[in-house]
């Protein structure tokens, strides 16, 4: 019951910080608008390169354009959520540097909640837009018997994505605080492991491909999956069940990275860097 | 519930710091760091104490462990019953923090903004937060800043701004980490003045750490010490100067030049300049016996007291420990 009062407390205290990232965000209207729209328009570049490769080739590792749209737009979409929420972690390293990490630890607030509205910015939405266009068009335009196990499953693996990122950029909050210059680290797990998943698992090694089954489990976010709905094998031999194991493995995940964040703000305070 | 012994209590403080130094490719050399090294103080309520030492003493240590931000290594410490430490998001409704050198209020918005954050963030019951905001107002002269984005505020404008941040929940303790650094004259004399009513108003206890002596002069009568995280003095700030053994210098001209004044000891002469001389004498005695006896023997034509510079006489007592130590 207390976890549940610190979860509510986080929330609460998270919507209030934000919104004073965006209100501070809105005092240079013209800097907003134009970070919106070069936010959007990055990011819709990224898949006109998937675009124009697919205008050489007909297929990826055997995949067809419509299939890699439905990776790369359960990805991004996931992926974006995440970034939106707490994609301004990697701003923990230089706060402990600048030591303006103290302040936030004399707050009756909880402190994960403080860090990740850090810098909070609805720019961010410009990925989640353009994952959603990409997902919708690829839903319409795969060639899918789809069943009602497969259409529940589009949205259970957006969220459970969502999920297992927003754990990657806690547990590399929480590395940061080990070494405080890390961000990077962080970086490429997040940036790199969502740029990873747009990519068909077929064109990868097999060792690449276990290793972000089993170690490091972002093949949850929408390989495993999206095998099962587009009725493909899986690089590595997985259970029928394993499908739907994103929800549990989201969770396992979100504990982990928490103990891992508790772990590493303990360190903190006993050791002060 | 604990018995009120004093509001805020340490026994035998430490912390112990493992600092790696790197000492060639991937060798690392351990070392540990005894930060604050056995500290025991009690503050009651509503005192307001100066902390004072150099650069590294640990008087940033002992506030971010009595703020919870860092745990003891060993020995006890409480805040108004509460172990800072193992209770951090409960204490930090009762206590107030002011970072000198790090503002906690919002950049880009209005002054106003970040006071109505601290309402939520606190959860202020209304009508407390707008009868604690209008005193803060009128006290620290704001009024004509909560609309002014923080970016726009001079540097005194700021930290009058972070002081009332800090005091909107009503803490009954406030701890300042150099308030008036880097602030104008009539600045600090504002935030001084602040203090001095917030403490006589209220009953906050204010810890004060600073560099600044006047600071301490005009707020504190009671004064701690602390270097190579040791307690070196805790006592009233007059007492300071005898345990420091400081000394003060009576200046006299006269009429012209003569060999050094014959004084009764202690008192001698330190320096002579044509017809100015120099006597150096106990600060904890009174000028009266010793400019009597000169007026009375010598062709006097002004005479001046200088007291003892306190950074001088922390100074002679770091000098003196050491030298315990060495012997």
């Amino acid at each position: 019951m207390a976890e549940r009062g610190v979860l509510l407390e986080g929330v609460r205290a998270y919507r209030l910080i934000a919104g004073m990232w965006v209100r501070s965000s809105m005092a240079y209207r013209t800097s907003f608008v134009v970070t919106v729209f070069g936010n959007l328009t990055v990011t819709a570049l990224d898949f006109v390169g998937i675009l124009l490769m697919f205008s050489q080739v007909d297929s990826l590792g055997g995949w067809s354009l419509p299939e890699v749209a439905l990776l790369y737009g359960l990805s991004a979409t996931s992926f974006g959520i995440a970034d939106l929420v707490l994609g301004s972690m990697d701003v923990l390293g230089a706060r402990m540097r600048d030591g303006s990490f103290d302040t936030l630890l004399v707050r009756p607030v909880p402190v994960l909640a403080q860090v990740g509205a850090d810098r909070f910015a609805l720019r961010r939405l410009g990925r989640i837009t353009q994952g959603t266009v990409v997902l919708g068009w690829a839903l319409v335009s795969v060639d899918v018997d789809w069943s009602v196990l497969k259409v529940l499953l589009v949205p259970v693996m957006v969220v459970s994505g969502a999920a297992i990122f927003s754990a990657v950029f806690v547990a590399g909050a929480a590395f940061q605080i080990y070494a405080q210059d890390a961000a990077e680290v962080q970086n490429a797990f997040t940036y790199g492991g969502t740029t990873l998943l747009q990519y068909p698992p077929s064109v990868f090694g097999k060792d690449l491909v276990r290793g972000v089954t089993f170690m490091l489990p972002l093949a949850f976010v929408n390989w495993v999956p999206a095998v099962y709905v587009l009725g493909r094998p899986y690089p590595v031999g997985l259970p029928g069940w394993a499908a739907f194991a994103s929800p549990p493995v989201a969770v396992a995940c979100c504990v982990l990275a928490g103990l891992a964040w508790r772990t590493g703000l303990r360190s903190y305070r006993s050791t002060g860097s | 519930m604990e018995p009120e012994s004093g509001f805020i209590e340490l026994d035998g403080v430490e912390k112990v710091f493992e600092v790696r130094k790197k000492t060639g490719f991937m060798k690392r050399e351990r070392r540990q760091v005894r930060a604050v090294d056995s500290i025991s103080f009690r503050v009651e309520r509503g005192e307001m104490v100066g902390y004072i030492g150099p650069n590294g003493a640990g008087k940033s240590t002992t506030i971010k462990m009595l703020t919870g931000i860092l745990t003891p290594s060993a020995g006890r410490l409480r805040v108004a019953g509460i172990d800072p430490s193992r209770e951090r998001r409960r204490l930090a409704h009762r206590i107030g923090v002011v970072f000198g050198q790090r503002t906690t209020l919002w950049w880009d918005l209005p002054l106003l903004d970040s006071y109505r954050l601290m309402h939520r963030m606190y959860r202020i019951p209304d009508a407390r937060y707008r009868a604690n905001l209008d005193r803060l107002v009128e006290l620290l002269d704001l009024g004509d800043l909560l609309d002014v984005p923080v970016r726009q505020l001079s540097l005194g404008q700021r930290m009058r701004g972070d002081i009332a941040a800090a005091l909107l929940h009503d803490p009954e303790v406030l701890y300042l980490d150099e308030p008036t650094i880097g602030l104008d004259v009539v600045s600090k004399s504002k935030v001084r003045e602040f203090l001095r009513e917030v403490n006589a108003e209220r009953g906050t206890t204010v810890l004060l750490t600073t560099h600044d002596l006047q600071d301490i002069e005009q707020l504190c009568k009671r004064v701690m010490v602390i270097d190579h995280g040791r307690l070196m003095y805790d006592g009233p700030l007059a007492g300071l100067h005898e345990a420091g053994e400081s000394e003060r210098v009576l200046v006299v001209d006269l009429e012209r030049e003569l060999p050094p004044i014959e004084a009764p000891a202690p008192a001698r002469v330190v320096r002579v300049d044509g017809p100015r001389q120099w006597l150096a004498f106990p600060a904890g005695e009174s000028a009266a016996p010793l400019v009597a006896r000169i007026a009375a023997e010598y062709p006097l034509v002004d005479l001046s007291v200088r007291e003892p510079d306190i950074e001088a006489v922390i100074a002679k007592m770091y000098a003196e420990q050491t030298e315990r130590a060495i012997s």
